[in-house]
This record gives C-alpha cells, sequence and structure tokens, in this order.
C-alpha cells in the first residue's frame, strides 16, 4: 500500500472521523484518501479553502470530542501555527501531519512556530509500517493528554508501498466528558473550551489567564513526565562512533552502520522515534563509552542541538548531514545513499 | 414642582441588573463602557435561543473584541476562537454534530478586517451556522481603530481626519455581500440604538435562528451596535451617532430570505 492511502487507512482504524486539508505536495495524496474513505465510514472530510480554516475546521470538529486530524506540509503547518498553538491552550486533542520535504522542519515541529509556552507530542516514523503504528498511538496520546501529536513524515513516507497491517481498532476508553454537545446549555454550568481559560467566572469580570496558563503549563510538564520516548537502538553497547538520526534516513544510517559492522569497525545507531519529549536519557546512554557520536540530517542541523544536550559534552558530537534535495525541494535525498552516509561515518571514526 | 416622597415606601421596588439579565447571561461585571451597544445584541440572541427552545443543543462560538467579554459568562456551551476564525471552527462542530445549533458572535474587525474569506466561504458552502457580526465600525477593544467597516468621514485613531477614501479605501458592506451567495438562506441588518431597533433585531436574529433550524444553510445578521468610546462621543450620543453615520451606509432590512 502507498504511505498516503496507509497513512489514511491507519488513521481510520484509530477512530479518526473528521479530516480537514488543503493539498500540497507531499501532503495531498492523504487528504484525496481520506476525502473518499472518511464517509464511507460516517465521518466528514473538509475540503478547506486553506490551511487556516482546515485547521480551524479541526479545532471544531475536535471541540465536540470527535477524533479529529489535519495535515499539510511545513509550509501549510506555517500557516497553522497560531491556531496550533491556541489549540494547546484550550487543551483540545488532534493529530497533525507534517509530510515535510526533507527534514528541515524539526524546529517548527519540536519547538513550535507558534506563540506562548506550548509544546507537542512529536513522532518521527521510519517507514509506512511504523507510521501505521505510530498514527494509532498518536490518537491515543493526543487523547490521553488532550494535546496535539504531530506525525513527522515526508516525501518518502508518502510516496513509497510497503505492506502493512493498518493497525488495531481504536481504544473504547478515550474520555471524552469534557466535549462539547450543547447538552450542559441551560444547566448553570455550561460547559466552556477556551484558550483564555477553562472555567466560567460567575459574577466575576474577564478571564484568568495568569492562573489558566500556568495551569496548562503544569498540564504540559505532566504530560512530558508521563510519555516514555520511543528510540530505536544498534550495536551501541561497544560503539566507538555512534550515530543518530531520525526518519526516512534514520533507515539508510541504519544500513550503512550495519555495513561498517561487517567490516569490523565498530560503529552503532541511534534512532530516537518520539522527538518531543526527546529520548535524552536512551540517547546519552546509547552514547556512553563512545569517542565520537556523530549526527545525520537533510537539514543544517537542528536535531543536534537535543543531541549535544543529551551527551552533555561527555563525547564530541559532529555533524554529518547537510540539505540533500533534487530540484523540486521535496526531499528526495542523493545523500541517502549507504556508500555516501558510511564514507561519512567513517570519516568520523577516523578522527 | 413635585417632590419624590422620602416618608413611605417606593411605589415599585428598584430594578436590579439581574431584572434585565436574560437567564442565559450568568449576572456578573463585564469590562464593557456605557453606551456599548454589545450587551443588547448578546441580550437578543440569548433571549432568541431560550424562546426557540435549542437551549439544550446550542454552542456558541465567539471571536475576539470586547464580546468576548461574554464568552465565559454564559449558561449555554461556547468555543472560543481566535481572531477572524469562528466561521470555521463553527462549521467543523456543525459537520461533527449535526444536530447541534450552532452560531459565531463576531465583531466587524474580527469578520471583516481579519478573517473575511472564512465568513465568504462558509457562506458559499451554505453552511448550516448562523453568523452574528457586531458593527460598530471600529476596533473597539483596542481604542477606537478604523476597521473595513468604517465609514467615510468616520473619525478613528489612525484616521483622525475622518476615514479618506483616497488614503483608506471605502467600507465593506459585508451583508450585502454574502445576501449574494447562493449558499445564504438569510440575511439582514439591524441596528440596536432605540427601542423600536432593538425589537427588529431580535425579530431578525430569531429568523437567522429558524433558518438554521429549518436546515436552509448559512444565515446571517449584522447588528449595528454603539461604541461612543470608540467614536469619541458622549455616551448618550451614541445611539444617534450610530443612526446618522453607520446606519446611513450600512443600510438596515432583511437582504434575503429564501422561505
Amino acid at each position: 500500500m502507498e504511505g498516503s492511502e496507509a497513512i489514511a487507512e491507519s488513521m481510520i482504524t484509530a477512530g479518526c472521523r473528521f479530516f480537514a486539508g488543503y493539498p500540497m505536495t507531499p501532503f495531498t495524496e492523504v487528504l484525496e484518501h481520506m476525502a473518499r474513505r472518511l464517509p464511507e465510514v460516517g465521518g466528514v472530510c473538509m475540503n478547506a479553502e486553506s490551511e487556516l480554516e482546515a485547521i480551524g475546521m479541526a479545532w471544531g470538529a475536535a471541540a465536540t470530542g470527535t477524533p479529529a486530524a489535519t495535515g499539510s506540509t511545513g509550509q501549510g503547518l506555517s500557516l497553522m501555527q497560531e491556531s496550533l498553538a491556541e489549540i494547546t491552550f484550550a487543551r483540545l486533542p488532534l493529530v497533525v501531519l507534517n509530510m515535510a520535504r526533507a527534514q528541515g522542519d524539526y524546529f517548527q515541529a519540536t519547538r513550535g512556530g507558534g506563540h506562548g509556552d506550548y509544546r507537542h507530542v512529536v513522532l518521527a516514523p521510519m517507514d509506512i509500517a511504523e507510521a501505521t503504528r505510530l498514527i494509532g498511538l498518536a490518537f491515543d496520546l493526543t487523547f490521553r493528554w488532550r494535546n496535539p501529536v504531530l506525525v513527522f513524515g515526508d516525501y518518502y513516507l508518502a510516496h513509497t508501498a510497503q505492506a502493512i497491517d493498518v493497525g488495531t481498532d481504536a481504544s473504547d476508553d478515550r474520555d471524552t466528558s469534557w466535549a462539547l454537545d450543547g447538552r450542559s446549555g441551560g444547566s448553570g454550568n455550561a460547559k466552556l473550551i477556551s484558550p483564555l481559560g477553562e472555567h466560567k467566572k460567575k459574577s466575576q469580570a474577564g478571564y484568568n489567564l495568569s492562573d489558566h496558563y500556568r495551569a496548562t503549563a503544569e498540564a504540559t510538564a505532566r504530560m512530558v513526565d508521563g510519555i516514555e520516548p520511543l528510540v530505536e537502538t544498534g550495536f551501541t553497547d561497544d560503539a566507538d562512533v555512534v550515530v543518530v538520526a531520525f526518519g526516512t534516513p534514520a533507515k539508510y544510517v541504519r544500513a550503512a552502520v550495519r555495513a561498517l559492522r561487517a567490516d569490523g569497525i565498530a560503529a552503532g545507531y541511534v534512532r530516537p522515534i518520539t522527538l518531543f519529549p526527546f529520548p535524552s536519557a536512551a540517547v546519552a546512554a546509547a552514547c556512553e563509552g563512545a569517542r565520537a557520536v556523530a549526527v545525520y540530517e537533510n537539514n543544517q542541523g537542528q536535531m543536534i542541538d537535543d543531541v549535544r544536550l543529551a551527551v552533555l559534552g561527555r563525547a564530541p558530537v559532529h555533524f554529518i548531514g547537510g540539505l540533500s534535495l533534487d530540484r523540486s525541494g521535496f526531499g528526495i535525498a542523493p545523500d541517502l545513499d549507504v556508500e555516501v552516509l558510511r564514507a561519512r561515518i567513517e570519516e568520523v571514526a577516523s578522527r | 414642582m413635585t417632590y419624590v416622597p422620602t416618608d413611605e415606601p417606593p411605589a415599585q421596588p428598584a430594578k436590579l441588573v439581574r431584572d434585565f439579565t436574560p437567564d442565559l447571561i450568568d449576572v456578573g461585571t463585564h469590562h464593557l463602557c456605557p453606551g456599548c451597544g454589545e450587551p443588547v445584541a448578546m441580550r437578543a440572541a440569548l433571549e432568541a435561543v431560550a424562546e426557540l427552545g435549542v437551549v439544550q443543543r446550542t454552542i456558541a462560538v465567539f471571536g475576539i473584541g470586547c464580546y468576548t467579554a461574554f464568552s465565559n459568562n454564559l449558561d449555554v456551551e461556547v468555543l472560543q476562537a481566535l481572531h477572524g476564525r469562528a466561521p470555521s471552527l463553527a462549521t467543523g462542530v456543525k459537520r461533527a454534530k449535526p444536530d447541534a445549533f450552532v452560531f459565531t458572535v463576531q465583531g466587524d474587525g474580527d469578520m471583516v478586517n481579519e478573517g473575511l474569506q472564512e465568513v465568504i466561504h462558509a457562506a458559499a458552502r451554505g453552511e448550516n451556522i448562523t453568523c452574528l457580526m457586531l458593527n460598530n465600525g471600529v476596533f473597539g477593544e483596542t481604542g477606537g481603530h478604523m476597521t473595513a467597516t468604517t465609514v467615510l468621514g468616520q473619525r478613528t485613531k489612525n484616521s483622525l481626519e475622518g476615514r479618506d477614501a483616497s488614503a483608506h479605501g471605502y467600507p465593506i458592506l459585508l451583508a450585502n455581500i454574502i445576501a449574494g451567495l447562493d449558499g445564504a438562506g438569510y440575511v439582514a441588518r439591524c441596528a440596536v440604538n432605540n427601542a423600536h431597533n432593538v425589537t427588529l433585531a431580535k425579530q431578525m436574529i430569531t429568523a437567522a435562528f429558524e433558518s438554521q433550524i429549518a436546515g436552509r444553510g448559512f444565515s446571517f445578521v449584522e447588528i449595528l451596535t454603539m461604541c461612543p468610546t470608540g467614536w469619541f462621543v458622549d455616551t448618550n450620543e451614541g445611539p444617534d451617532y450610530l443612526a446618522d453615520n453607520l446606519a446611513s451606509v450600512h443600510r438596515g432590512g432583511v437582504l434575503k430570505d429564501v422561505r
């Protein structure tokens, strides 16, 4: 199954019943599949007039407790950032897809391009099979913590094909008691969902943003503490050089490390699957005893900041990535070649 | 000369704020200025919700402006949106919960400046929601700045000599634009500057809500409201200023009713 279709199918399996989007390569085919498939399962897919409206529609649906998602590529997500920040302050569950071009959106995903002191969980699948599992996890996490979860994919994920299992059915213990359906109207305690505050202030004017932002910050802290970051490691026990990479490139890095091992070179690899919260402890443990750490990313060096914070100076951290694009800019990377990566890792190992 | 007798109880007890407040507005303070028209419009809308018997399926979606003072002060369910974005949120709510009764509350800055394409597209889609626009021709919350509905000649903090078409362009008459879209089932413009007009406003809001309940697509009511603070006039001059300036350009009436 092609990645875009697999992502759409796994969202539906995970319970997603509302999707809104605006076409943009390489995200477009996800929207196409959702537009075709959601009505068949009683859901709604909106072909929004812009990314601004796509995120707004998803926000509205999410407020009713309907499992909802939207997405785009990084450029489209730039337009959505204001709403993404506010949705987080309103404590709503929402799954957001970034079918990114290359990996330049790491900072956008993990730091957020919006305003205020918020965080999003970020999951970065390496391939289609993992993406289908992580999308199920994304819906579970977003409902458990009432906080948006971002799935960070790319052109390869959307446009390659793989035999997959579209995942297990949605868990049925998602709490939606907070959601709007109109029924609390007239009770004297009608529900409010607002990025400015959760409580109605009877006989007191206005919102208390100080209280609300403090409460959302505490909820964020509980979430960060409560999520065990996912990570894959290989050959790190006795590695002289440990390579860190995420997403599609990590698959090539893994192959390069295996090839080096076959030739007797003590290389290892770490692949953060959860980009936020970053698996700092696991990365630090994997790099324990290594002479050097290398970071491959298809960008100018963004995740390397998190790797350096995890390693905390115990080993030198070298950047072996860099922007690698075809003429389209969509992220077809000539550097994703096992021999190219192997040479860069060997160069670090020989220092 | 007559004197109020002070040696006996008053013929009528004093009226309290509670006596003027519909059940769906929690009694309390708000930060809106004396002479503001927005509480009158809110009252009309919430009385209509109660009278139509849709209280327990209402979800109101609020924009950002002075009227946001009411978004945590109502006894109907409220979803607070960003500035300009209420129609897309209302769309998501309505599509996810088709049985819900959904209306937005936005101002002219919110709806016509920041979020114009949202309301246009919601109307064009025939989205079965109601959008209420409280139009006072200024950004009241920031202290009286020019919006897209400010009329020619109107003084604002960033058009001190009055809005000049050669420098600032012309006001957008939004209800007229919405009425031209096939997806709109009911479109009207009214004002709350005197008792007669408040009665008309309540009738139009009710008709718009009934249009949604009947499933006739997008419904829209533009309500001209007083903003003496943002117009830099005395509080008691607000109603006449509205009639002489805003209402002579944004003209009242039912612009469309497809019944």
